[in-house]
This record gives C-alpha cells, structure tokens and sequence, in this order.
C-alpha cells in the first residue's frame, strides 16, 4: 500500500505544477535570504573580531553561506522541472535523473535542520570566546602606542557606548587593570608613586574607569574617578548610585546580542527546512503522478501519485535489503578473484 | 554711424516680427500623427505612468523618511520652517500618484474612440492642475536650499537653549535635554554649538551636586556676575574614543593641571566639531542625496504630461470621424501663447460678470415689490 496516494487528472496535475512552481520561486527567494543572513552574520563577527582575539569560529556563517547557494540551484532546478512537467516531451529528458534528485533534496533537508541546531547551538563558544578576548582586550586598552594594538582603546570605547556596559562582568573588571598608560603619569607626584607601591606588578590602579562607562540618562554629570569614595563628591552613595555608569558586563550584552541574532536566524533556517519539505513532497507527487498515467499516450488520462511506494516500514527494510546485497555482491567478487588468484598462481 | 544705426534698427524690426508672428498665430508645437503613432504613444505613455506612479511613491517615502529624520533631532531645532521642504514632497508624491493612474486611463482608453470622448471636458482642468503639481517639485527643491539658512538658526538657537538647560534635569519639561545633548554629541562626533567652549560660558552643573560649603565652589560663583558655577570643562559625551590618552574633561585651559599636556596642540582629546555645523551638514547631505531622485520626478511628470496633452489633441482630430484610422495632428497649445491667455483672461472675466450678475439679479426682485406697492396704493 502506497504512502498517501491521490488520484489526479489533467486539471490537477496542471495545478499542482504551477504551484509548485511557484512556491519554488519562493524557495529561491528564501535561500537568497539565508545567503544574505550567512553574509551578515559573519561581517558582524568580523566587525568585532578584536574582542574575540581574533580567534572566532566563522564555521556557522559560512555553513549558512553555502547552504543557502545550494538552495538557491536546487530550487531553480526544481523550479525548471516544475516547468516542463506540463510538456511530457520536454519532461522525458528530466524523468532519469528526477529520483536521484529527489534523494539530494531529501538530504539537503537533514543538513538545513542540521545547520539550524548549529546555529542555536553556537551561543556557548561565543560565549568563552567573548570572555577571553575582552579580558585581554581590556589588558590592551592602555597600549595606544604599540602597533597591533593601538585601536583597542578605540574598539573597546565605541563597544561600550553602543552597547551600554562596563567592563567584562561589570565595571569592577576596570579596578583591577591598569588603563591609564605610563607616559601620561607623573612618577614624581607622590599620589602615583603611592598607587604604584601598593601592589606585587607596580601597576597604576585606580577606583575609576573610562569616560565611555559613563550613562547618558544620569541626571548628574558622570562620576569616573573615584567611584568607591562616597567623600569624594557632593551628595554621592556609589552603593545607591544607579545611573551613573552602565551596571552590565560587556561579555553579557554581547552574547545577548550575538544569541538574539543567532536565535532569530536558527528560526528563519527552521521554516526554511519546512517550506523545502513542502516542495520535495509536491515534487514527488509530479514525479509518481506523470509516471503512473493510464495511458501513457494520452496526456489527459488520470494518474495516481504517492510520496512512498510502499509504507515507511517496507521501504525501510527495502533499502536495507538493497545495501545488505550490494555489501554481499562485493564479498562474492573478491572472493571469486581470491579464487582466480590462487587458481592462477 | 547712420549704417550702424539703420543696421541696429534692422534687426531689432526683424527679431521683434519673429517673435510676434511665434507669439500670435498658428498653433504651438504641431506634430502629425498617423494611426500608427498615435496607437504607439498611447501604449508607451501607459507604461510610462506606470514607471511614474512608482517614482511619485518614492517621492512620498522620501518625502516620510526626511520628515522623520527632521522630526528626531526637533528637540535642538527651535522653528519647523524646514518642514515645509518634506511635506510638498509627500503632498506631491502622493497627488502624482493619482495623477499617473489617471493618465494611465486615459491613455487606455484613447486607444477606444467610443469612449474616449467622456475624457474631453476633464481633461483641461486636469492638466492645470498636474502642471501645479509638478512645479511643486521645482519649488521643494529651490526651498531646500533657500531654507539653509534658517535651519542654521533654528539650530543655533534650539543648541543654545539645549546647552543652558543641559543640568535641568529636575526641572519638568526639560529634564531630558541632558540625555539629548549627550546622544547628539555622541552620535554626531561634536561638541557644543560652535565649539566646545561654548560649555565655558555655562553652568551645566546643577546645584544639587555642588557642595556650597567648599572653598572652590564659593570661588567660582563669586568670579562672574550672575553667580553661576562656570568652569573650563565640558560633559563627558565630548570626549573622542579616538584620541591615545584618557579624556581629560575638567581643567581643560590649565597646562600644569594634567602631565605632559598642552591644550594649545591638543587634537584629538575632544571632538572638534561644533553639533551645529555637525547637523546642517548632515541634513544638506541629505537633501543633496534626495535633489536628483525629486528632479528625476519632475522631468519624468513633466513629460509624461507634455505626451498626453499630444495625445490628447491628436484623438480629438478623430473624434467623430468614421475612419479611425486618419492621420491627425497634434499640438501643445491651439493658438499661440499670448491668444491663449488672452482667451483665458476673456474666460475668467465671463465667470466673474455671471457672478457678479448672478448677486445683482438676486437684490433686484427684493427692490421691485416695493415699487409695486406705492403704486398700487
């Protein structure tokens, strides 16, 4: 017994062809979406591959690159197919390879739901990743000077305006570096050579951080410098303080914000796979419907069309069966030439 | 000299007959159409209304988008005299689209002489009104750069007002111009109105925050006459991300106040930029952007009008005729220039007597019964 069969006649197979064919224009849209997604997810993480130590994985972006050309030429050759299906001259030429293509298909889909797994799944590298490079890019901040490093001031400056945060957890991280370089202290002034004196490295450390910690919505201007000293200014609580700077960790809000776009992607890969699914499944049933005419010279003649000859079950056991004989043939080949062989010799 | 002067007299005889023999007769522009042309016109200018129609929804998201870019930055803008530029775009956007869906009719039917002439009397208001229109464009443009100045003063006082109360966060309606000021200057890489000393010359600290007790405090509010705390320092959004060396903010004129420091050669440590010259920089761009899309607009409308009133004049040659298929002709206008506003001035006069004539007549009867009246009694 056939999976799902339906019965077609001429005006029904005519319309399943157009609409398929045009859900795959569809199709060719959709993989031009999950390309164009690839593209911008990996400018993204090149953007800010500074504060990954250079050391991010691209793996996912150029999966989705590939993915998404690939959905693009097996859609147009679906969408081709489609198109002379209506013609049963022009569909000759299709009928030999049209089962192989559909086992591509089918495998092209494993792989879709694969790559939307991947892609939800990529949060928690990103994530180790993120730590490392801001902490060592935070360690950079004061090296303006030396070649390689002297934009890290200005990546991490602009990272932390446009996302709103402080520091790698928060902005104690700020604390416990040295951020301000040596040629801009006075080793002579007694306040620096205190401060230098007062750990194991000789490191300038100070309870301030930079001016791009600073929270614009603060109805007071920024407190950087002296932040843990409630003295030190009028009027001030650093434990009540809230808007002063920004209270997040940089790691979160850009795992957040990586996650969300990596979320949204994973979704839109995800009805991808399904909008696929649906057109393999019309594609079969042209392919059985144009196969099983009555009368085969007869264009007009009814047909039926399935997606599964037999049930799951058969069809399964059949395939093992096939590959159990292909396994079985090699082994009487190499033994009938172990015997030519050892006859010869 | 005589020859000079009757040689002068001459060509301003010959020019001034040229012009007025142009000027007052015959027809403006003829052009023959046969069938054939006639039917090619009409096809071509339906697509063209199409093409039109979208190029006048352009001009309406144009027209949307400055408004909404105008509309953000409303906050340090103190007159709304520049908007008049983004809503004659969207006006004209949209009036062009139903213009060009009219055309488009228009030019489906001609093709159909049975239904053609239901168009006739519509047609030469029609075209008045879409020569307004597309002028409107002209005009739009022309504006936007006319306005330039006032926007530069808009802004410099909406800046000035922004900047005096920058500290006034307590204060109801104005507690967000800090958070305004400082997203502005972040965003638009600047400083100030004119430059960063235009902080000097305020207190942008509340005096919430200043410890009236303190020896420094006391100092600064006695030096200038209204008492304000006034120091040479400036927020933190002016600080350039850019600049090797942590942003020195405070004490910005003192020399000796920060190492290896000197104010005078100091580049990169704030944003030289002032956010005025910043923002009329930025909307010019803009609308220097938006000028060859709106001129592209005008001279499409422009010629699609000029074919349809062809098109127009050359059905009206068939109109009536049993054989659709002679030759006609076409004109922009059916006597010359000065005629036909001499006609039209007759024209508009006419309506004018008939109202004038339509009151008097309306008094007349109440006057009349009582004439009656005396003599009856």
């Amino acid at each position: 017994m056939a999976l799902m069969k339906v019965k077609f006649d001429l005006k029904k197979r005519v319309k399943l062809a157009q609409m398929l064919w045009l859900m795959y224009w569809f199709s060719i849209m959709a993989g031009v979406l999950v390309f164009s997604m690839g593209l911008f997810f990996k400018i993204e993480l090149r953007k800010r591959s500074e504060l990954m130590d250079n050391n991010e994985s691209h793996f996912v972006p150029n999966i989705l690159i590939g993915v998404g050309l690939l959905a693009c030429f097996l859609n147009a050759c679906g969408g081709k197919i489609c198109y002379d299906s209506l013609d049963s001259t022009k569909f000759v030429k299709w009928k030999s390879i049209l089962k192989p293509f559909l086992i591509c298909c089918l495998f092209f889909n494993f792989l879709l739901i694969v790559t939307a797994a991947m892609c939800f799944a990529m949060r928690i590298p990103l994530e180790f990743t993120l730590a490392e490079g801001l902490k060592n890019g935070m360690k950079y901040y004061k090296d303006t000077d030396t070649p390689g490093r002297c934009y890290m001031k200005r990546t991490l400056d602009l990272m932390q305006i446009e996302f709103r945060c402080c520091g790698n957890n928060n902005y104690k991280d700020w604390f416990e570096i040295q951020w301000v370089s040596n040629r801009y202290l006075d080793f002579s002034s007694k306040e620096v050579k205190d401060r230098i004196s007062s750990n194991v490295d000789g490191k300038y450390l100070m309870d301030g951080v930079p001016f791009s910690c600073c929270n614009p919505s603060s109805p007071r201007p920024c407190i950087q410098q002296q932040i843990t000293n409630n003295s030190a200014h009028y009027s001030y609580d650093h434990y009540t303080e809230e808007l002063n700077i920004w209270k997040r960790g940089c790691r979160d809000a850009l795992v957040s914000y990586y996650g969300g776009m990596m979320n949204t992607i994973g979704i839109l890969v995800l009805m991808v796979t399904l909008l696929q699914i649906a057109v393999m499944i019309g594609l079969q049933y042209v392919n059985t419907s144009l196969s099983t005419l009555v009368n085969p010279e007869d264009p007009e003649s009814e047909s039926e069309g399935w997606i599964l000859e037999k049930t799951v079950k058969e069809t399964f056991t059949d395939i093992m069966a096939n590959m159990k004989a292909m396994g079985k043939g090699n082994q009487v080949d190499e033994e009938a030439n172990e015997e030519a062989v050892a006859t010869v010799s | 000299m005589t020859s000079i002067k009757f040689l002068f007299c001459n060509l301003n005889f010959s020019l001034s007959s040229i012009l007025h023999f142009f000027l007052s007769s015959m027809v403006l522009l003829k052009i023959k159409f046969p069938f054939q042309k006639r039917v090619r016109l009409a096809q071509g200018l339906w697509l063209l209304s199409w093409v039109a129609m979208f190029s006048g929804a352009i001009t309406f998201a144009i027209g949307v988008f400055l408004k909404t870019e105008l509309h953000r930055r409303s906050e340090v803008m103190h007159s709304m005299d520049i908007h008049i530029v983004p809503n004659l775009l969207m006006a004209v956007g949209l009036a062009s689209v139903g213009i060009n869906i009219c055309a488009g009719k228009v030019c489906q039917d001609s093709l159909d002489t049975s239904r053609f002439p239901r168009w006739k009397t519509f047609l030469p208001p029609f075209f008045c009104f879409s020569v307004f229109i597309t002028s409107l464009l002209l005009v739009a443009m022309i504006l936007s750069f006319a306005l330039q100045p006032s926007l530069e003063e808009s802004l410099k006082i909406g800046l000035k007002n922004g900047i005096r109360f920058y500290k006034d966060t307590d204060t109801p309606g104005r507690c967000f111009q800090k958070e305004t000021i400082d997203r502005l200057q972040i965003e638009f890489q600047c400083c100030g109105n004119t430059n960063y000393r235009d902080w000097f010359e305020v207190q942008w600290i509340s005096s919430r925050y200043l410890d009236f007790t303190s020896k420094e405090v006391k100092d600064r509010v006695r030096s200038n006459v209204d008492g304000r705390y006034l120091l040479d320092g400036v927020p933190f959004s002016c600080c350039n991300p850019a600049s090797p060396r942590p942003c020195i903010q405070y004490s910005l004129l003192d020399n000796s106040a920060h190492y290896n420091y000197e104010y005078q050669t100091e580049e990169l440590n704030l944003y030289n930029r002032g956010c005025r010259q910043a923002l009329v920089s930025y909307y010019m761009g803009l609308m220097n952007t938006i000028g060859p899309c709106v001129l592209f607009d005008f001279l499409l409308q422009m010629t699609i009008l000029v074919s349809l009133r062809y098109l127009q004049t050359a059905m009206e040659g068939v109109i009536g005729q049993e054989n659709v298929e002679i030759e006609t002709e076409g004109y922009i206008l059916e006597k010359g220039v000065k005629e036909t506003l001499l006609e039209t001035k007759e024209k508009v006069k006419k309506l004018l007597q008939f109202a004038q004539v339509g009151d008097a007549s309306a008094t007349t009867p109440g006057t009349q019964p009582d004439e009656e009246k005396p003599a009856t009694a």
